[in-house]
Parts: structure tokens; sequence; C-alpha cells
């Protein structure tokens, strides 16, 4: 049985090793972070978790100048940490095949904009190849390494959440091995000192009319043509939207998306009477096909907003379109938003720095949910890592209202990542802002992959830890103090005197994350209704295991209670009791 | 031949196997030598959020995606869970909703009350509503983590797949030391009453 089931990051993986790709590297972000979990599977392959994207892509720039083929994948957002790899990557080339993997999130399931890196490619003038399904997610992935080795340049391999993230029955193939290339020192190609890169740009740009032409034959690129009163071009997962919808019109499918293979769009245009661009986020085809001096429409019709689907294609062009009423317009009915899992030890760091009215920059990673109702303990999150600049910067301007107030929050994975540079910026420049880090020693968000802190690598081999108490006072930093945070008021008492400081300085909230190392602490607690007011002040710790009885009392699920300790520690009337032995 | 393309969505909240179930679902259907496709979106899935998987087959499948209105059938591993995705329902579609209520913190501190009467919420759609207690059926079982595999074995009396082609796919996805548990799991499904 040569045919499986697999997702659009198993099947790059599986094209990865297919086309006998040895060294991948990349950082957690979903929807990417799958494809570096499913190639570390493959035991030929190296693969390894790097702090940030940059390291990854820095590093598998490294490997393949040893002559292999290399993978970096990250999230839309990573591939602007790794920006500044990939703009002169571009310049020097590749020995080995190089392929980045990004994975876009349009509608932003889970990310903060819905950036469309396609733009990314036309900056960094480097092929590009988007994929419509698991299939073409393998396929592509392996003819990427073979572009990239002809061409001598990075491609981007450019896929969306609906393809990493749905599946499809692939074809599977044998994994061939290309021979190695042997590295070579080569000052005009690897050295990009202005006098060489000026040299490499204009091959930069000859690269690029190449791959225009090479794009016009290349078997990605496809007209299909049918009526021809209709032509749609089309990419990624927006092409069977179309073909669901539109079963009769022209299309011209485009796998292979920068550089445009002009000569192809206007032999399509040609045919047809009326042009379209059905693709999501920015009009990046449209534009550029517009510029050639082409009469074409899109997002007159199409949204730039969020991900298609069937109703939004149907809807733009008028066909069955189904009726918008909504059972959810008569029934309201809660919502179920993810929360911080019962007995997370970051339940008690919000509560408390709640309770002292702190300001409080937040970062990315779980502790993001502590944003949300009832802890709401964060006052700003935007990026990897801006929880420390953000800090830094409040408090030098925000004056004497917030002073003693201001505080950020950040994971130990996002310290790593890019958390450290703005510590040492704190200390560099005399800031008085705190920082807590809460390190469950995981990268837990996007699933539990390991990092520089936990003591494993990506197949489980030992790792060396970062010590980041160390590595916080080697930045500088006087005052860094490490607290249970299951204990809350010796939590709280940590928090008043570190507040009180007129110099930065660091709390680590020291707790592994329950879920990974799966922590019960103790049988269920149950709460004595006798005893219990309705003050309803566990509930404001948020812990999906703490109900409602029918009288308003508190009541403990205990398929749910790992026995942390924290509700019977906010309880007042003790009505909250832990189990006998 | 007609493309018949057969829609199923499937919900629950994260950490009831939604995920596991819509992937035996797909290989099924590979099993039949059916194109199938299905989509879901993962990443919170583990914090107790709402979890929607979406499963499609047919001869030719494009789109991972089923639109709303068009769903054949919505396995619900949770009462709420059926009202929430009522919408992809075709008119005269089935829901089969396990009998279980999960409630949200958002009951709680938001005060939006859980719907008391879910089963007449579905049947203002539809008269097909099938009501199973899957919690008790996993539990004779002995394993409460089966559910997924008793939900299957219902579903599996309204799919053309036959009993030999599910315990094939089953035997693909689960794990080996797992199968024959969830082979009974999948029995007592499909002969719940």
């Amino acid at each position: 049985m040569n045919k499986t089931i697999l997702s659009g990051n198993e099947a790059i993986a599986r094209g990865f090793y297919e086309a006998g790709g040895l060294f991948a590297s990349a950082y957690p972000g979903t929807p990417s972070t799958e494809i570096l979990e499913n190639i570390g599977k493959y035991s030929e392959i190296q693969a390894q978790w790097a702090p940030n994207e940059k390291v990854a892509l820095e590093v598998v720039g490294g490997a393949a100048l040893g002559g292999v083929r290399v993978l970096s994948a990250m999230k839309h957002v990573g591939l602007n940490v790794a920006a500044d790899p990939l703009f002169s990557l571009s310049y020097q080339g590749v020995n080995g095949g190089l392929v980045i993997v990004s994975a876009d999130d349009p509608a932003m399931h889970s990310s903060q904009n819905e950036q469309d890196n396609r733009w990314y490619a036309r900056a960094a003038k480097i092929p590009m190849l988007e994929p419509s399904d698991s299939q073409e997610a393998k396929d592509f992935t392996i003819l990427a390494l073979e572009i990239s080795e002809k061409y001598d340049t990075p491609v981007l391999l450019r896929t969306t959440t609906r393809i990493n993230h749905s599946k499809s029955i692939v074809t599977l193939n044998e994994r061939v091995l290309p021979q190695q290339k042997d590295y070579v020192k080569d000052f005009a190609k690897n050295i990009l000192l202005p006098a060489n890169a000026r040299k490499k740009h204009v091959l930069v740009e000859k690269r690029l009319e190449e791959l225009a032409e090479y794009g016009t034959n290349c078997s990605c690129n496809i007209i299909e043509l049918a009526d021809k009163k209709m032509g749609i071009v089309a990419s990624g997962v927006s092409y069977n939207y179309v073909k669901e919808i539109l079963p009769n019109v022209s299309i011209l499918k485009l796998g292979l998306t920068n550089p445009l293979p002009k000569k192809l769009i206007r032999e399509f245009a040609d045919q047809v009477e009326r042009l379209f661009v059905i693709e999501e986020l920015d009009p990046f085809l449209e534009e550029q096909i517009a510029a050639m001096g082409i009469k074409v429409e899109g997002k007159n019709r199409l949204p730039i907003l969020g991900e298609f689907d069937q109703t939004i294609v149907a809807q733009a062009f008028n066909s069955d379109v189904p009726a918008d009423k909504s059972v959810l317009d008569e029934v309201k009915i809660p919502p179920r938003p993810p929360v911080l899992c019962p007995g997370c030890s970051h339940r008690g760091v919000f509560y408390v720095m709640k309770k002292m009215k702190l300001t409080i920059t937040g970062d990315i990673g779980c502790y993001t949910l502590g944003a949300l109702p009832p802890l709401e303990a964060m006052d700003t999150c935007l990026c990897m890592g801006a929880s420390v600049g953000y800090a830094e910067g409040l408090e030098k301007t925000a004056g004497d209202k917030l002073k003693g107030k201001i505080i950020g929050v950040i994971g130990d994975s996002t310290f790593y990542h890019s958390g450290i540079t703005g510590l040492i910026d704190m200390v560099y420049n005399d800031s008085k802002a705190k920082l807590c880090i809460l390190d469950n020693q995981i990268t837990a968000m996007t699933g539990h992959q390991e990092n520089p802190g936990s003591g494993l690598m990506l197949k489980n081999d030992p790792a060396k830890k970062v010590d980041i108490e160390a590595l916080c006072r080697a930045a500088g930093v006087n005052k860094v103090v490490k607290v249970d945070p299951y204990n809350i008021e010796e939590t709280l008492a940590v928090f008043k005197e570190v507040m009180a400081l007129d110099e930065p300085a660091v709390i680590i909230a020291d707790a592994p994350c329950v879920i990974k190392a799966r922590i019960i602490f103790s049988k269920p607690y149950f709460v004595d209704a006798g005893k219990c007011t309705k003050c309803e002040i566990c509930h404001r710790i948020g812990c999906p295991a703490i109900e409602k009885d029918e009288d308003g009392k508190a009541k403990i699920n205990p398929l749910l209670c790992i026995g942390c300790d924290m509700c019977l520690q906010v309880c007042k009337p003790q009505a909250i009791q832990k189990p006998g032995e | 031949m007609k493309n018949k393309v057969v829609n199923i969505v499937l919900s629950g909240v994260g950490g009831q196997g939604v995920l596991v179930a819509s992937d035996v679902l797909v290989a099924v259907a590979m099993v039949a030598g059916l194109d199938s496709k299905k989509s879901e979106v993962h990443g919170m899935a583990q914090r107790g959020g709402s979890v929607v998987s979406q499963v499609r087959y047919g001869r030719k499948i494009y789109s991972p995606l089923i639109e709303k209105g068009s769903a054949d059938i919505i396995l619900a591993f949770e009462k709420l869970e059926a009202v929430r995705y009522l919408d992809f329902l075709k008119p005269g579609g089935i829901v089969i909703i396990n009998n279980q209520q999960i409630k949200p913190l958002t009951v709680y501190f938001a005060n939006i009350p859980y719907p008391e009467d879910v089963e007449a919420i579905c049947r203002n759609k539809t008269d097909n509503v099938v009501i199973i207690d899957g919690i008790k059926i996993s539990e004779e079982l002995g394993n409460p983590r089966v559910l997924n595999t008793v939900m299957l074995g219902v579903l599996s009396n309204y799919t053309q797949f036959s009993e030999e082609h599910w315990i094939n796919a089953i035997q693909q996805r689960v794990p080996p030391k797992t199968f024959e548990l969830n082979r009974r799991a999948f029995e007592a499904g499909r002969t719940a009453k």
C-alpha cells in the first residue's frame, strides 16, 4: 500500500524525507509545528529545535553549505524574525538545496496578525511554491529542493493553515539520497561584502528572469481550459473552492507564484473574456497582473480579510448561496474559549499580580490566556519577546502613577527566543521595570516541544539546560528570585518585595507544566457546602475544575481537579477541603 | 457517475478524542476506495476549548471545508457542541449527540446559561436526532477514553461502509495495544440503543 492519509505538515516532512533531506531546524509555531516534529521521526535526518527562527534559518543555511538538502519551517510571524538571514541568503545562494516553509494563518486561528508572507518571496527575490493539498505539499517540497539547487537560491514553500492542518490522501515514494556536495571555500559567493554583494545582486535579477521563464513551462503551473467566458487565476487552497463552486470556468492554477510566469498569464488572459484572481488576503497576484496591463478583477468582490471557503467564493459570484439565517441568532450559547488547564502554575502568578493591580506587559504563550476573564491580568501582547521592551519603555514614560507597578511576563521558551536581548537592554539602559519569567520548562502552547531549558533535544537525547537564573545574573540583574507559584502567600510576598525595588529585577516562577510532566498533586479537592458563602473568590482564579451547584455554591469537578491547592488558599471561609490521605 | 459527496462534522471539547475519531473516518473512506479530506484547527485543542473537525468523502474531493447547510451528519461528543455547529446541518440531516454536559467557564463568569433543551433546539432543525449515553457505554467497557470509538460505532450505522472496512481503519489509526479495546468500543457503539 503506497497511499496514506497525511496532513499538509506530515506531507511536507515526507517530501523532505523522499528528497533525501538530511538536516532541518525550526522554532515551533502554529500552524507549522508538526513539520519538524514529523521530520524528527525519520532516523536518517538530523532535526533540531532552535531558540528562534533566525537561528533556525542560519543553522540550516550553514548545513546547506555543507552540501546536503535542508529545511527550516516557521509560522508567518516567525519569518519576520528570520528575515535578516533570508534576504541575504537570497544573494548568497546555496550549496545543498534549501527550503523555507512559511505557514501563514489567514483568519488568525492562533496568531496575532494575518500578514501575507507572499510579499517576502517578492521582496527577497526568491522563488515561491504554494501547494493546494497534502499531495502537492509533498511534491512541492521535493520540487522546491530541486529548484533551489538548479537556480542556486533558497526557496519559499508558502502554506496556509487549511493546507497545514487539513488531511488528504498522498501517494508515497521511496527516499532518494542525492550525492553530498563538497564544501568549497568561495570568497565571491559566501562573503557578502559590498563589492561581492553588488555582483550577486546582478545574478539575483537574472535568476528571477530565468525563473519566470521556468514558471511558464513548469508542470506546477497549469491551464485548465473550459468555458472561456470566465478565467480564474488561483493558487493554494483557493483553487479547491473554485473547483467546487465554479466547476465550468477556465482556470490558471499557479503552483509557482513568484516570480510570476508572465508569458503563461498573458496566454491565459488572451483566451478568456473576463479574468479574475481568487486569492486570500492581499491582492498579491492581482496587482502584479494589473501592472502587466491586463484587465483583471478580484478584490472588488472578494474579501481581503480572513480565509475563504466555498460560501465566500459562491457569494462573490452570486451562484447558489445558502441562506444566512443562523440557529445561533435565536439561541445564545456560551462560548468555549481555551483556558489555562486545571492545576496550571501560571494561575497563581496572575492571581497575585491582579491582586496587586500591576500593569502587566504580556507575551506569547499559554499564559496569554491570563489576559482573558476572570484573571484579566495582562495589559499588552504584541509579539515574541515584546513583554520586556514594553515594560522598559512604558516604565520610562508613564510617570509616577505607574511607579513600582510595571512588570513584563514571559515564558521560558519565549525568553530564550527573544526576551533575553530585551533584558540586557533593561540593565544597560538603567530601567526600573521588572520581569517575571514563567518557567514551566517546556514550549507548552504549541504542544510541548523541548527547548534549551527543558533538558532534552528534539529526538529526546539529553541536552544541557540553560540556567535562567544565572543567565539573568550574567546580564547584570542583581535581584533574581525564584518562587513556587503554587504558594500564593509566598508569591505575593516576593512580588511585593521585588516591585518596591529601584532597579530591574527578575522573578522566576519555577514549576513544570503539569500536562507535560503528568503531575497530579493529590486526589480531587471538595467543597464543604455548609461552609461555602458563595463569595465566588475561588472563581476568580479561573480554574475550569471549579463549577457551581444548583444553589450557586462552589463545586469542584473531580474529573478535572488535580489538587494544586490554589483554590483552598484563596477560600476565606475554608469551605474548600483537601481530601484525607 | 455523479460525484456524491458526504459531509460529516465532528464536534466536541478538547481532550474528548474528536480529532482521532475524524482520522479514523477519513481512513475508512480511503479503505473503501474513496477520496477523502478533512480539516481542523489545532493548537488550542488541549486547553479545553471547542474542537471541530470536518470530514468529506466521495469520488473526488476538492475543498477540505464543509459549507454551512450541507453537512449530512453532525457527530457531537458533547451536547452544547452540537448546537454550536448546527448551522452546518443540511435540511433533514442527522444529529448524533453524546448525552454529556461539560459546562464551559463562561457559564459562571459571563453568566451565559448552558442551554437546557439541546434536543429541542436540534429537533427544530431536523427530525433525525439520535441521543446516546456514550459515557455510560465507555465506562461499561472500563475506560472513558474510548468514547470516541463508541461514537464512531454509532456513526457507522448511518454510513455506507462495511464493518470490515471500519475495523480495518480503526486498526490503522489506533495504537496496537489498544486495538482490541477499541474494537469492542466500536461494537458497543454500533449496537447501542
